[in-house]
């Protein structure tokens, strides 16, 4: 069941490739547009590094996010999805993985290489790569409960942003904080198992919240 | 109840199997609301809705794996051909339909040749149809039907009331809200009329 849903997506997906790209597209401005505007300080860039990738990799998940349910709302497949019989949470967790899938791993695999902009070493490059697989699953889950909120609501994109984006703060500290530590020569794993830890929780709990959600927004 | 506005009450009706309910009214008279309700999308404001003498609130699944509800949007993804679209549907109901069936069930209402095209170059009618095609593979007593009639030809309705007849024989429920007439040679027909 669940494997049905997951392969509807990436179908979906599929057949929008445009979707897809213009979210990995803009992750990569944002993160270019950096080391260009501060110029050639290798020291400077090195510092900012964890934050900006972190932080661009959260707004272009922003794009995405609309798109989670909206689409199915709109022509009336979301109803449907309802009234499967299945849990509902299985629904979400499908289609939150699918989200993950099409919208995160891109960013994942080649934030190792538009960090080479910012003259991190081999290592560092290897610990924002693995900070980002454990981070971007919390993004997509914690993203799901605002994207069924906002679901039908004028100006929903602007209004998840404002929803989600506060309860993605602690995946960006410990994300962050990982390939800074790293940069810095210390341990990265205390950053990097606090982020597994919060991916666990959200994992178990958002689904359900989404679940409920869906329900009230299609009442 | 939508909003503060209060559709209909103290509507109270029970249905048997073998019984056709043409659901009728004035726009915005609460046939939508009602069907939701009965689906289950909607829980109603007061009142409860029974399944074989169970609240369907807390028969959960297993209602819903006897119910097939058609709402007015098709639930027809628009990226996705006709076969995927009705392969998909009933997998995630839990029903594998091979590809064959697919095109088989496609061809009986009307769609042959035209089931591996993307559904958003199809009419409005012809939608409408692929939709309506899950009638045919599925095995659920109920049907609850929203608007199923428009955009629809003559040769399509009378598919439809084919569909309906058969199913009705077979033991099942049908409840369709519509504003034509649907006259059955099968089963007994309820009319169930709702006023502003």
């Amino acid at each position: 069941m669940l494997r049905w849903i997951v392969w509807r997506d990436l179908m979906l997906a599929w057949r929008r490739r445009a979707d897809m790209l213009s979210t990995v597209f803009f992750f990569v401005i944002v993160v270019s547009l950096f080391p260009l505007g501060i110029g050639p300080e290798t020291q400077l860039l090195r510092t900012i590094a964890p934050g900006v990738v972190w932080v661009a990799a959260l707004l272009a998940s922003m794009l995405s996010l609309g798109r989670l349910f909206a689409n199915d709302y709109q022509d009336g497949t979301l109803e449907q999805l309802l009234l499967t019989p299945q849990p509902l949470f299985l629904v979400v967790l499908g289609k939150t993985l699918a989200h993950w899938i099409v919208a995160e791993v891109p960013l994942v695999l080649i934030a190792p290489l538009v960090g080479v902009q910012f003259d991190l070493s081999k290592e560092t490059l290897w610990i924002l790569f693995a900070s980002l697989l454990l981070g971007t699953p919390i993004l997509s889950l914690i993203g799901s409960v605002g994207a069924a909120l906002t679901l039908g609501l004028r100006g929903g994109g602007v209004l998840i942003s404002i929803l989600v984006l506060p309860l993605y703060i602690p995946a960006l500290i410990f994300g962050a904080g990982a390939v800074e530590a790293s940069i810095m020569g210390v341990s990265p794993s205390p950053h990097l198992s606090l982020l597994g830890a919060f991916a666990i929780v959200s994992l178990l709990f958002s689904p359900w919240a989404t679940a409920a959600a869906l329900r009230i927004s299609l009442e | 109840m939508r909003g503060d506005r209060r559709l209909f009450s103290g509507l109270d009706f029970a249905v048997s199997p073998g019984t056709f309910v043409q659901l009728t009214g004035p726009n915005g008279s609460g046939k939508t609301s009602l069907l939701r309700i009965l689906c289950g999308l909607l829980p109603p404001a007061e009142g409860e809705v029974s399944w074989n003498g169970a609240n369907i609130r807390s028969l959960g699944e297993e209602y819903v794996a006897d119910v097939t509800y058609l709402g007015h949007r098709h639930g027809i993804k628009d990226e996705l051909s006709a076969v995927e679209n009705l392969r998909i549907t009933n997998a995630l109901n839990g029903i594998e339909v091979s590809k064959e069936r697919a095109s088989e069930a496609l061809g009986q209402m009307g769609l042959a040749g035209r089931d591996s095209l993307p559904a958003r170059l199809l009419s409005e009618g012809q939608r409408r149809r692929v939709a309506l095609a899950r009638l045919l593979v599925c095995n659920t007593k109920l049907w609850l039907l929203d608007e199923v009639l428009t955009s629809l030809d003559k040769s399509a309705v009378a598919l439809v009331r084919s569909l309906i007849e058969n199913h009705l024989n077979g033991g099942g429920i049908a409840i369709v809200a519509t504003h034509q007439e649907l006259e059955l040679a099968a089963g007994r027909t309820k009319r169930l009329e709702l006023t502003t």
